[in-house]
């Protein structure tokens, strides 16, 4: 494989306008991680601004899921430096690159399922409302105090998505697309700055997918939060996204707003395969 | 509001299970003091509390943190031994029986879980049955070390050897002397003492379970890796999980060894703690309530069954095969449930829904 | 202790050595006495680890292809050496005539065990097979101690009691050295039957995928019955070696070395069948060696503490495939 052929960066930077002034949210330099021998990702740089909704697509297998996992450090990237808000996350584990602002979704939904819907955000309250072990079993005053502010709060939170009917029922009981979107809430619950969404429109329909942008659209605006996203649908990609990086075997091979991406010949190239020399 | 309701059906569960505790506990109590009960079960009742507690404080573990543990009897006998030794030492300060007991059994119970702290490390680097296998070769460890291991007290104070044993004045006694365990035990255990220390720990089992640390550990056992990811701190809820629960068995332990004047090492070896284990999954995993109820219908069972004690244990095996299977193969659990909807029907007269089906 | 005063010994009598030339012999016996003591305590550990490789096989193989611990795996031991047993001692049948038909019982039961028990379970739980397991395993105990009572039956070894004088200083007794070449004949017999056999090959492709195995016409109830039969034919060839070494033969007989050897399973990486033999006699090995130079009282302390050390170095044993979880 050529690498210096197909690495071919249109746009360095792709953070919107309004951003352009803010530190921000997400630096990644020089990332990469090997697997044995396999280059799973290498040399992945990216900046998100501090409210920017940008994806991350590339045809199966490219890595996105992937750099999912080193920016949350389920894996520990082999090279590179993630700067998450000015901090480095070096050697940081899932836990703490959570505290310190990332929180994500899965492309196989991992909820809590033997536990209900409000129990499941309020896991990922734990961080934000805090109550000693000691207190919760002596069910002393404060014990009952932040049960009910999680309760308001979890409720509060799965209104975005009009859930809060659902707050009762096992996660596991849940249709597909509820669970995708309880898997959003829990993830906003651990209050982030960065969002990331592992394909979260995957086997909705037309309308739901529309619905999910909105909402999508809708989390920003409110918790003037970055969204990363990795989506295999078109529409909801070119029609959200303000910055778009493309991934192909583990390299980003273009960036830019989602016009330049739709014009690029590399990215075309990846997606449909090369076209043959006359 | 709907969130209110779930969390008082649950509590309301909880309560219907610790009222009824309190309830058999009365009726136990009435009879044995109007003399209704045998000896035989009189001198069941402290053992019968122990087990339940042992049974419900792996159900933690098992149930909750979804980790399994094979060597749980382990705890029970640092709890045991530790607590002997604490509570006999206390008997020279002080003359009150139940301070005695009450000293002994924090004793056995913290010294119980420092040894499930020192078995939770490994615990975070091992999954499965890698971690099964560790928690049998702790529970192997404790009995061999009890196994070689004498305290004797005298005079001059204590004296602790290992393999051989430490000499000691005339006057002393032995208190853990190796292969023969404790000896000379007072016997000061009491059923209402052992009830009390039942009940305690099951209010904090259910207390820690509906609140923000049992939603943590409960994400953990639910999927470990989204736990992570929403920022829960794994080593820490664990270590808790394997503390907590150990210190209950260790409580669990100093009660079950003061009802006796002698305990053995054996009496904590391995089957000690498959039967614990059994006694969590007849019962449910995760359903504390089941679990008291088998632990102590399965202790008492060959109790009564003495009279065919050739028998019992063998009885004891098919039934344990027989339940598992009707509990966990579909095929048979709707057989058995077709079997109970047919008997109902001939009793109540009354067709059940299936058989309309199947006439209609 | 017994170990330190060994080194000490020899950095004592060098000492002495320095001083006194007509000492000299008199090292170089002690020195060749603590060295054929230590290779004929290598010998029995040898000895005693193939006997724990060989029952290590047993719950590897069903491991690695059902996913189970076949608890009663230590119980089918046991009743193959009693079989033997009573055929050798009570019958005078040849040895052989009762190695073989220990082996016909066992292989029968395994394959019972595991159709009635197990296979109804299949979609179950791991625990609530573990649970049947050892349902099973106290199911066999109680039913050896009815129809054998929990007297004590002396095992006549089946290769007799002499032993052979290797060099001054060295004797290992028969049993030993059979136990051993046996141990070597079903290594090297089953490898082959993994590795080039029809049946190996697709006992190989049900461990890796039960799902796919099917597809691929493989009969996966078939392939985990013969899986079965031959641990179960291993485990009495185990019972009756073991019995053969350790004459005392009583219901329990089984359980502790059953755990030991789901323990040597698990050392050399639950599964994999070179990992079965380095665990068995590794732990065999140190056992002995914990027996003659520590202390026979906790000698299962060590083995076990040694268990627990190697699988925080190597959380999934010696030989065992590292597992991760695909996020």
């Amino acid at each position: 494989m050529d690498k210096g052929k197909i690495h071919e960066v249109i746009s360095e930077s792709i953070i919107p306008a309004r951003d352009k002034d803010k530190r921000p949210v997400l630096e990644c330099s020089h990332l990469g991680i090997t697997f044995g021998g396999l280059v799973a990702v290498d040399d992945f740089n990216l900046t998100v601004g501090p409210t920017e909704i940008a994806g991350l697509i590339g045809p199966n297998g490219a890595g996105k899921t992937t750099v999912f996992n080193l920016l949350t450090k389920v894996y520990q990237p082999t090279h590179g430096t993630i700067i998450l808000d000015g901090q480095d996350t070096r050697g940081m584990n899932t836990m703490q690159v959570n505290k310190a602002g990332i929180a994500r979704t899965f492309q196989n939904i991992r909820l809590f399922d033997k536990l209900t819907v409000e129990e499941n955000v309020k896991i990922g309250l734990h961080n934000q409302i805090k109550c000693s072990t000691v207190s919760s079993i002596l069910r002393l005053p404060s014990y009952w105090k932040t049960e009910k502010e999680a309760h308001e709060k979890a409720l509060e939170l799965l209104s975005i998505f009009d859930m809060q009917d659902m707050a009762d029922y096992k996660a596991g009981s849940l249709p597909y697309g509820a669970q995708r979107r309880l898997e959003i809430v829990r993830a906003l619950a651990t209050n982030p700055k960065l969002l990331l969404l592992d394909e979260p429109a995957a086997g909705m329909n037309p309308s739901e997918t529309a619905e999910l942008m909105e909402n999508i659209r809708k989390i920003r605006d409110t918790f003037q939060i970055a969204i990363l996203l990795i989506e295999h649908d078109m529409n909801l990609v070119m029609g959200i996204c303000e910055g778009i990086a493309v991934l192909n075997f583990g390299r980003i091979i273009a960036k830019g707003s989602p016009e330049e991406i739709q014009a690029n010949p590399t990215v075309i190239e990846a997606y449909l395969g090369k076209k043959k020399e006359d | 509001m709907k969130g209110r309701k779930t969390l008082n059906k649950t509590s309301k569960n909880n309560f219907i299970t610790m009222g009824g505790l309190l309830l058999v506990y009365v009726i136990v109590l009435i009879l044995k003091e109007g003399g209704i009960t045998t000896n035989l079960i009189n001198g069941q009742l402290v053992p019968i509390c122990a087990y339940m507690l042992m049974a419900i404080s792996l159900n933690l573990t098992v149930g909750i943190l979804g980790e399994l543990s094979l060597g749980h009897a382990g705890f029970m006998s640092v709890g045991a031994f530790g607590g002997v030794l604490i509570g006999t030492l206390m008997q020279e300060v002080s003359d009150s029986k139940t301070l005695c007991l009450l000293v002994a059994v924090i004793g056995g119970g913290l010294l119980a879980a420092l040894a499930g702290f020192l078995i939770g490390i490994p615990v975070l680097r091992l999954r499965g049955d890698y971690l099964a296998i560790v928690t049998l070769a702790f529970g192997q460890i404790i009995k061999s070390i009890v196994n070689i291991l004498y305290v004797g007290l005298d005079a001059d104070g204590l004296h602790v050897g290992f393999i051989e044993k430490p000499e000691i004045l005339e006057d002393g006694k032995m208190i853990i002397n190796g292969a023969m365990g404790a000896t000379g035990i007072r016997k000061i255990s009491t059923f209402t003492f052992a009830f009390v220390v039942l009940m305690l720990c099951l209010i904090v089992i259910y207390n820690l379970i509906q609140s923000r640390t049992g939603r943590a550990i409960m994400a953990l056992r639910d999927n470990r890796i989204a736990a992570e990811s929403v920022g829960i701190n794994v080593t820490k809820y664990k270590l808790l999980v394997f503390a907590i629960s150990a210190a209950m068995a260790g409580m669990a332990g100093t009660v079950f060894a003061f009802n006796y004047s002698t305990v053995t090492p054996t009496k904590f070896d391995f089957n000690t703690s498959i039967l614990i284990l059994v006694f969590v999954v007849l019962g449910g995993l995760g359903s504390m309530r089941g679990s008291l109820i088998a632990a102590a219908l399965l202790t008492l069972l060959p109790e009564l069954l003495r009279e065919f004690s050739d028998y019992r244990m063998l009885v004891y095996a098919v039934v344990l095969i027989l339940v598992m299977l009707g509990t966990n193969n579909a095929k048979i659990r709707n057989l058995v449930a077709a079997f109970i909807s047919d008997i109902k029907s001939m009793f109540g007269g009354k067709k059940t829904k299936k058989e309309e089906k199947t006439n209609g | 202790m017994p170990f330190f005063t060994f080194l000490g010994n020899i950095h004592c009598h060098l000492r002495r050595n320095m001083i006194k030339l007509i000492g000299l012999s008199f090292i170089t016996l002690e020195i060749e006495v603590q060295y054929m003591e230590f290779l004929s305590n290598v010998i029995n550990g040898i000895s005693l680890g193939s006997i724990y490789a060989i029952i290590a096989l047993g719950y590897t193989m069903v491991y690695g292809i059902a996913k189970m611990l076949n608890f009663a795996h230590g119980d089918v031991i046991m009743v193959g050496a009693y079989v033997c047993f009573f055929m050798t001692s009570r019958y005078d049948m040849p040895a052989v005539v009762g190695i073989l038909l220990s082996m016909f019982v066992c292989t029968v039961l395994g394959i019972v065990i595991e159709r009635l028990a197990y296979k109804p379970l299949r979609q179950a739980t791991s625990l609530a097979v573990l649970i049947t397991a050892i349902g099973m395993s106290y199911f066999l105990q109680n039913a050896a101690q009815l129809l054998w009572t929990s007297n004590p039956k002396v095992f006549k070894s089946v290769v007799g009691d002499g032993g052979i004088q290797l060099t001054e200083g060295l004797y290992v007794s028969h049993v030993t050295l059979v136990t051993i070449a046996v141990c070597v004949v079903i290594m090297i017999a089953l490898t082959i039957f993994t590795g080039k056999t029809k049946m190996g090959k697709a006992m190989r492709a049900c461990s890796e995928d039960k799902g796919a195995a099917q597809l691929m016409g493989i009969n996966v109830n078939t392939t985990i019955s013969i899986t079965f039969a031959i641990g179960s034919a291993l485990a009495a060839i185990a019972g009756v070696l073991l019995c053969s070494a350790y004459p005392n033969l009583v219901p329990t007989t089984g359980s502790m070395p059953g755990i030991k050897a789901f323990t040597a399973a698990v050392f050399g990486g639950i599964g994999s069948i070179p990992g079965a033999l380095i665990g068995g006699i590794l732990l065999g090995i140190i056992e002995i060696f914990a027996k003659a130079y520590i202390s026979t009282e906790i000698s299962d302390a060590i083995v076990f503490a040694v268990l627990i050390v190697v699988l925080l170095v190597k959380p999934t044993g010696l030989l065992g495939k590292k597992i991760s979880e695909k996020v």
